[in-house]
């Protein structure tokens, strides 16, 4: 029994980061009909942003809990600082193009941001473990949990509902709603599809940042972060089916269970696990779990 | 080109590149053996391609001949360097067979993503696999060629013509495979798809085929990049090794054989150079140059030479 | 014209959610023959045409060309079994010349794709050039087909059609889009080009002048029904078709308008 709880609460918490992460990739993919590699450069970015900005709240003895406030405005720098820039800059140079295509222009962005997040911080590791203590420990059966991780399944909770609510309950949620389906059809009712293209990617980006901001304190931020994070991503997004809110909880939650799954009754499988579950969802129902955009298969 | 003329051609290509390669150091043989090696990896994604869809997952079949490679060398006592070559394109292509009219069935970001995972299904497997080393790989010894032990001072070259002669019979071979009637209906069902099937002809067999060959040259040139490296391990099959496969057949395009071999070069000069002058901007330089060349030259450098082919809505 | 039945559609029916685009469609041709389908948009005419080369199956009925039951083959089996069609938008290998598209064709019908021998084989370019020049097509033979107007791509497409030697060919409006006084010309080469070879054709055209001058037989649909099958000059002149397909109003229409 405390094993189920323990993989479940494990596979949870793994989910929360996740769904933030790939929320952000499906949304981009549902509005822009990108397939967005470089997302898991804008996760480690936000993990940068925050490890800097961290250390500064720590060098100016700022209390603790600025470090979440610290998180936070590193999600929202990247967003208002990086994400314009990369759409107005780039991306709209190849709207229109084979969806493929644009796939290979976000592997070249991965690429640069590599070397660029390289160039501005360095190779070295950078540790902001000092938020991870901040909500204590509880005490569930036999096991200890770290507080912290369930701070982040809140922050996916409320994440979550806000953008649903967003797009379903707000005026603006029915324009980008309208573009989703098409943005042709949109434009010719007099919706600024560009505005609608900026602002989606910004919001898609600042969910990647966010998810690497929040996660920084669990891990060792270092070159290298972007690349586990956009593979598993795409494997949520893969499962959960591109453009769906609801799918990328699901598969988030199908991830997460089966990484603590793996880990902690065959731990041989804990690579290759997730993976196969995405490469059997593409074969037999490519479109994901929540149907949103037509597989191209013959 | 008639066949005469394309083997003509090869055998002047042998001899020249075989004779500038003995003059040279070893460690441009090396680099060149490498590139070649990887250049022909690349060369299933232009198979591919040319049926209109991305491959993500050739580091797999690299992965799978690599390994195939170097387990014959360890535990069966093959040596010779053909051999292993030839052993490691067929196990890829073995493996890939009995998926291949499954895998044919995809098109777009689905095929490439499939690709992806397969890749990534690989890698987690090679990782906690111990008998094969685990995420350290193992090492492979000295292969031997034509029943001779190679000296210290002929390994090197050893290694560069068996990966030349290799890569050229593949060359040969791939283009008189372009201009055969499969290779044209490849080219008509990254065209129309529709139309190919009320012709009669069979899209899925036609993919299936691309694929299983793709398989092979992935296979052989891991073999070769092995035997090469003296070493082997998971990397092979991550995502990102089967990008940088992805990067050169972009950068190649796909009407060129010899575009290949020279973008494969280009990536590997860039990757000895800068780890010694720039480590921190050689991924940089390479994101900006694919970039430009999507942008600015959308069939790969293959067009500045080739016969252009006019490009169709559907280019990858 | 043979007494052979060739085709033998029995009891076809389709819907497609809450549209019935095929309800109890009987039809048979004799080898030889020249139908042409009419209707308006929507009645059904691309449906049974889409039924008969295996590119949408019939909820029930039957299918027979010659003897054999083609009602569950897909479109790869149906056209190696002599069916051949052309499509109302062209549907031609953009990136590659015209002699290139005809190779395709070519290769295609044969039965085994030989993997290393060359696609461009004399006696393979001769039958190329052979069907080309029946459609006067000789003489763009290597340009890129993406180059070529509307016009000449329709005569492409149904050139390609044509390269397997087909039994049964099916235009899909053949001069649609094409400028009016190009229409004549065009259906004389066509049919010039079809003159010789032992071979039933079923086109869809919009154009009366066209249908009375290049069919000797007229299947009107509507609603997914056949009403009408005869010679040109009595189905086109049945109440019915000139009601619903070529759209003459009728003096007694008025009085329900």
């Amino acid at each position: 029994m405390n094993l189920a709880l323990t993989i479940l609460i494990d596979g949870v918490t793994y989910a929360s980061w996740l769904f933030i992460v790939a929320l952000g990739l499906t949304l981009v993919f549902g509005v822009l009909k990108i397939l967005n590699i470089a997302h898991g450069s804008f996760y480690a970015l936000g993990a940068y942003v925050t490890a800097t900005l961290v250390s500064l709240a720590a060098s100016w003895a700022l209390p603790p809990a600025m470090s979440l406030v610290a998180m936070l405005l590193a999600a929202v720098l990247v967003a208002v600082l990086v994400a314009p820039l990369t759409e107005r800059g780039l991306l709209r140079f190849f709207y229109g193009r084979d969806e493929v295509l644009l796939v290979l222009v976000t592997y070249a962005m991965f690429l640069m941001m590599e070397d660029l997040t390289k160039l501005i911080w360095g190779a070295n590791p950078y540790y902001v473990s000092e938020p991870y203590g901040m909500f204590g420990n509880i005490d569930i059966g036999t096991q200890t949990y770290v507080g912290y991780d369930f701070m982040l399944v809140a922050l996916a909770v409320v994440v979550g509902l806000g953008v649903w609510w967003g797009l379903n309950r707000t005026r603006f949620g029915k324009i980008v709603t309208a573009v989703i389906h098409s943005a042709e059809v949109a434009s010719s009712m007099g919706i600024q599809v560009s505005r609608i293209y900026m602002l989606a990617f910004a919001v898609g980006i600042f969910l990647a940042a966010l998810g690497g901001a929040f996660t920084a304190p669990m891990l060792s931020v270092q070159p290298g972060l972007s690349v586990g994070v956009i593979i598993i991503s795409f494997a949520v997004v893969i499962i959960g089916g591109l453009g769906s809110i609801e799918g990328a909880a699901i598969g988030a939650l199908i991830v997460g269970v089966a990484r603590a799954l793996a880990v902690h009754v065959w731990p041989v499988a804990e690579l290759f696990s997730v993976y196969l579950v995405m490469a059997l969802v593409l074969m037999f129902r490519p479109q994901g779990l929540f149907q949103r955009i037509q597989a191209r298969k013959i | 080109m008639t066949v005469s003329a394309l083997l003509l051609r090869a055998c002047v290509v042998l001899l020249v590149l075989a004779g500038v390669g003995y003059a040279l150091p070893s460690w441009m043989q090396f680099m060149l053996t490498m590139a070649m090696a990887n250049g022909l990896v690349s060369l299933g994604i232009v198979l591919l391609m040319r049926g209109g869809v991305v491959a993500f997952g050739q580091g797999l079949m690299s992965a799978i001949g690599g390994y195939a490679a170097a387990l014959v060398f360890l535990n069966w006592g093959v040596t010779d360097a053909v051999v292993l070559a030839m052993l490691g394109g067929f196990s890829a292509m073995l493996i890939t067979a009995p998926f291949a009219p499954l895998l044919a069935r995809y098109r777009g970001i689905f095929f490439s993503m499939l690709t992806l995972a397969l890749s990534m299904v690989g890698y987690g497997l090679l990782v906690k696999t111990e008998s094969l080393g685990g995420s350290d790989g193992f090492n492979m010894g000295r292969v031997t060629l034509l029943g001779q032990a190679l000296a210290d001072e002929q390994v090197r070259f050893g290694l560069y013509a068996t990966t030349l002669v290799l890569t050229l019979v593949s060359a040969v071979l791939v283009r008189m495979y372009f201009l055969s009637s499969r290779g044209l209906v490849t080219r008509a069902v990254r065209d129309n798809e529709l139309r190919v099937e009320y012709l009669g002809g069979s899209v899925s067999q036609t993919m299936s085929l691309n694929f299983v060959l793709a398989a092979f040259l992935g296979g052989m040139g891991g073999a070769l990049a092995v035997m090469a490296l003296g070493h082997i391990d998971p990397n092979f099959s991550y995502w990102t090794t089967s990008g940088e496969f992805v990067f050169v057949a972009i950068l190649a395009g796909s009407q060129s054989v010899v575009a290949v071999m020279l973008s494969s070069l280009v990536l590997e000069m860039v990757r000895s150079f800068s780890s010694a002058y720039f480590p921190n901007t050689w991924q940089l330089a390479l994101g900006i140059f694919l970039l430009l060349v999507i942008r600015f030259m959308p069939l790969g450098l293959g067009s500045l030479w080739s016969k252009t082919e006019k490009p169709s809505e559907k280019q990858p | 014209m043979s007494d052979e039945l060739l085709l033998h559609a029995q009891g076809l029916n389709k819907q497609f959610g809450a549209v019935v685009a095929a309800q109890d469609v009987n039809l048979r041709v004799k080898t030889g023959e020249r139908v042409s389908l009419i209707g308006s948009n929507g009645a059904g005419k691309t449906t049974f045409v889409n039924m008969i080369t295996g590119y949408v199956r019939a909820d029930s009925g039957s299918i027979w060309l010659g003897g054999t039951d083609i009602g569950r083959m897909n479109p790869r089996q149906i056209t190696r079994m002599g069916v051949a069609r052309s499509f109302q938008i062209p549907q031609l290998y953009p990136s590659m010349t015209v002699l290139e598209n005809m190779l395709v064709a070519l290769a295609c019908h044969e039965n085994r794709l030989s993997t290393w021998l060359p696609a461009a084989t004399s006696a393979r370019v001769s039958r190329a050039d052979e069907v080309l020049s029946r459609f006067n097509l000789l003489k763009h033979r290597d340009r890129l087909v993406s180059e070529l107007p509307g016009g000449l791509r329709k005569l492409i497409d149904i050139a390609l059609a044509m390269t397997g030697a087909p039994r049964l060919l099916l235009l899909d409006e053949p001069t649609s889009g094409v400028a009016a006084e190009e229409k004549f010309p065009m259906m004389d080469t066509i049919m010039q080009a079809l003159k010789g070879q032992a071979l039933t054709v079923l086109f869809v055209e919009h154009d009366m002048d066209i249908v009375n001058r290049y069919c000797d037989r007229v299947v009107a649909f509507y609603s997914g029904r056949i009403i009408a099958d005869d010679v040109p000059s009595v189905a086109l002149a049945q109440t019915d078709v000139r009601r619903y397909v070529t759209g003459v109003r009728l003096p007694e229409d008025a009085h329900h308008a």
